[in-house]
């Protein structure tokens, strides 16, 4: 493949650690918006774990968490200027 | 199925319209501890967290007052909960759903206060 259409890496290349790993988090609240925050993009839309460097069992929480805060208006879930 | 009243964490939270008068605003909130009490549920705790603004409008509304319950109940007791919910139109929107042990354990840890520390940005476990 040449170097011409190579995915532009949104976050930068160090972002290969699991998060919720590192830091020991078990539960994710979907009441802490401001740390979910950090997983959504502008639009609101929740970020894929290959940006993210998340694992699975930790994306699935964050996304139910993500998804129990939009139904309680806690996160949006269109937005046009999140950040 | 052998009847056995198995009591399980249950978090269920809440939002009011704002346009309550505070003693309206108490008196649902009221009713809703005494339903669950009624149900022989033991309420863990109770968490008012008040007049908080919309992420989106619901109902043409832009804001509303949040309140949390956290209880031992057994499961019958969250489909009466939910119906209960839906007849009282004060609430424009609820959500009801079991704590798994992590979960459980999280909101022991944040009654007791271990993150308390000022400067806690993310939500880390202190184990």
């Amino acid at each position: 493949m040449t170097l011409v259409n190579e995915s532009v890496q949104r976050k930068n290349l160090g972002k290969k650690y699991c998060r919720f790993k590192k830091l020991g988090i078990k539960y994710v609240d979907y009441k802490n918006t401001d740390f979910l925050m950090r997983f959504l993009n502008e639009q609101g839309k929740i970020l894929p774990r290959r940006l993210t460097g998340n694992s699975l069992k930790y994306q699935k929480k964050l996304a139910t968490a993500v998804k129990r805060a939009r139904q309680l208006a806690l996160l949006p879930y269109v937005a046009d200027n999140l950040k | 199925m052998l009847f056995s009243v198995e009591l399980r964490n249950y978090e269920t939270m809440f939002v009011l319209t704002p346009v309550l008068s505070e003693e309206q605003l108490q008196e649902t909130i009221d009713k809703f501890r005494g339903f669950l009490q009624g149900k022989k549920a033991d309420i863990l705790h109770e968490d008012k967290i008040g007049l908080k603004k919309l992420a989106y409008p619901i109902q043409r509304k832009s804001t509303g007052v949040y309140h949390r319950f956290e209880f031992k109940a057994p499961p019958d007791v969250i489909s009466a909960l939910e119906t209960e919910y839906r007849r009282e139109e004060k609430i424009i929107r609820f959500l009801t759903f079991a704590l798994e042990k992590h979960g459980v354990e999280y909101n022991e840890k944040k009654r007791s206060g271990v993150w308390d520390k000022k400067n806690e940005p993310k939500k880390k476990e202190a184990a």
